[in-house]
């Protein structure tokens, strides 16, 4: 339950307030996609003018017409062996995997840290290592364990996806009310049914958002690590023009991973509406 | 028959997290349910009522006294005793038929007859075209007419119900008290009401407990005949009306009162 302090104010004033605030949201459903919207076009005007009247070198900064021209060409002719398509490609299958293997791993250990003093006596002290550090510090050392392949990025990506899904799983069981469980008990569940049947469902609004946390964790570590060490993919596309001063596929690829993450994000939030209608009214 | 026993039970919680020093909720209740019997339990905040169903549930462990069905001790929560909870604790991620269903599916019970028996039991409730609805969908009586389904779904020899209709407005608690009435003689099961109001108390009961507080005690057991005059056909206003309803809430005020009088002294 969330406490606002605004509710706490004696009735009286707050609520000609209240009234007030409910009569403006007509107007306000629009939020602040207009601001927004307008903030990205004078970014771009200011982008296109400072190219075109050789502000700064095209070399530093090509225009936004030629980071366009660079996406379409990347897409039809590739860049170093491969299309635009397949780098993408090949970032999201490492991504999906990642998450996959994430999920299967941080799902169960964050069950176990919610419902076992022994579970988390024994996870905790691993997440709490491996959270705050930065998955390009470990990369390195998985690369010389298990060498340079997909396995290394896969792990590595995982890695940093693990800790917001197990915690947000074992937050989620903790949150599961005491009614919900004592309901089950009461008709005779026995413990696995009720972690089953009752706390993991509970928790899966939690789950999704540490999912969706997760992917966007995944997806700057991906990027990351190919910009080390792959042939394939976007931060490898981004690295290698970046070797040869190509900035506008530099521009570009730095682009196309915006968007995807921003595509990943919405799918995230559909998944949560699709699959926990119900956690809006709860 | 059965019969639900509690024996000079007493519950202590610690008064605070860091001290051993405990508050004693409940002193030495002494209660049996016969599962013909429907019990009423009134006393003011902090008189243990909750307390009292938890124990009789299995949720809270008594630190003295024994609780026993039939004369075998409790060993925790059961499907004999069902609980309907005062926030209905209905899951929201099951739609309403799926939830009465819920007992049964804990049992193993196969796909189709559970949901042909969880449609017996919401046409029994009165909600036979609500079966496919989201539990937000439902009105606050609803939901508890759904989460009494789901009780009854166990097959319970007592019905354990903490405070079902207390949030509920004034006609839709009339209604279901009504409602509940019928269910319990219709399903011959003990009921153990936790309750604010006397009124509820009186007409529903045919035992009506009253607890103090600090620590929680019986202080009046009486027994009342007005949930069974009502089934069989007389009126409300008719029953209020008499001399006997009028001298039972006036004593049970009465009780209630005198204690919070004791306490401000």
């Amino acid at each position: 339950m969330t406490i606002n302090i605004g509710t706490m104010i004696p009735a009286a004033p707050t609520a000609p307030v209240d009234v007030a605030v409910e009569a403006q949201q007509p107007k306000r459903s629009f939020g602040t996609l207009p601001i927004s919207l307008a903030t990205i076009a004078v970014i771009i005007a200011a982008w296109s003018l400072a190219s075109a009247y050789g502000v700064v070198s095209p070399l530093f900064l090509p225009s936004p017409w030629t980071v366009l021209k660079a996406i379409h060409g990347v897409a039809v002719n590739g860049f170093v062996d491969s299309t635009l398509a397949q780098h993408t490609f090949a970032s999201l299958l490492r991504i999906f995997a990642a998450l996959a293997a994430s999920i299967v791993i941080g799902i169960p250990a964050g069950l176990a840290i919610g419902t076992s003093r022994i579970g988390k006596g024994i996870l905790d002290p691993i997440v709490e290592f491996l959270r705050p550090l930065p998955p390009l510090a470990y990369l390195p050392l998985i690369i010389i364990w298990i060498g340079i392949g997909e396995a290394s990025k896969i792990t590595v990506i995982s890695l940093a996806m693990l800790p917001p899904i197990i915690l947000s799983t074992a937050a989620g069981v903790k949150s599961a009310p005491a009614d919900f469980i004592n309901a089950a008990r009461s008709f005779g569940a026995t413990r696995l049914q009720i972690l089953l049947q009752v706390i993991l469902p509970s928790a899966i609004p939690s789950i999704l958002t540490g999912t969706r946390i997760a992917l966007g964790a995944g997806w700057s570590t991906l990027v990351a690590a190919e910009l080390v060490a792959a042939s394939r993919g976007l931060g490898f596309m981004i690295q290698s023009a970046a070797q040869f001063l190509v900035t506008d596929i530099v521009i570009a690829g730095i682009v196309v991973i915006a968007a995807i993450a921003f595509l990943l994000e919405i799918l995230a939030r559909l998944l949560e509406r699709w699959f926990v209608p119900w956690a809006a009214h709860r | 028959m059965s019969v639900l026993s509690l024996q000079s039970v007493s519950l202590a919680f610690p008064a605070d997290r860091d001290s051993h020093q405990t508050r004693l909720v409940l002193d030495g209740v002494t209660l049996h349910l016969a599962s013909d019997e429907f019990i009423a339990v009134i006393g003011r905040s902090g008189s243990g009522k909750t307390s009292l169903l938890n124990l009789a549930a299995g949720f809270l462990k008594p630190t003295s006294g024994r609780i026993s069905v039939d004369g075998v001790d409790i060993a925790g929560p059961d499907a004999d005793r069902a609980v309907v909870f005062q926030d209905d604790a209905l899951y929201p991620w099951l739609n309403a038929r799926d939830n009465v269903a819920f007992p049964l599916k804990l049992r193993g019970i196969a796909k189709r007859e559970r949901r042909l028996r969880a449609n017996g039991l919401l046409a029994k409730v009165g909600l036979e075209n609500a079966g496919a609805k989201n539990i937000w969908e439902l009105s606050g009586g609803m939901r508890q007419r759904v989460g009494i389904a789901r009780a009854l779904a166990s097959e319970p020899r007592f019905l354990l119900l903490d405070e079902p209709l207390g949030a509920l407005d004034a006609l839709t608690r009339a209604r279901l008290q009504q409602f509940l009435l019928k269910v319990w003689s219709d399903s011959k099961t003990g009921a153990l009401l936790i309750t604010h109001s006397i009124e509820e108390a009186i007409l529903l009961a045919t035992r009506v407990v009253v607890l103090a507080p600090n620590p929680g005690r019986i202080v009046a057991d009486i027994p009342a005949s007005f949930g069974r005059q009502l089934l069989a056909g007389k009126s409300l206003p008719e029953l209020k009306d008499t001399p006997e309803y009028r001298r039972l809430h006036d004593g049970l005020t009465g009780l209630i009162h005198a204690d919070a009088e004791e306490d401000a002294a």
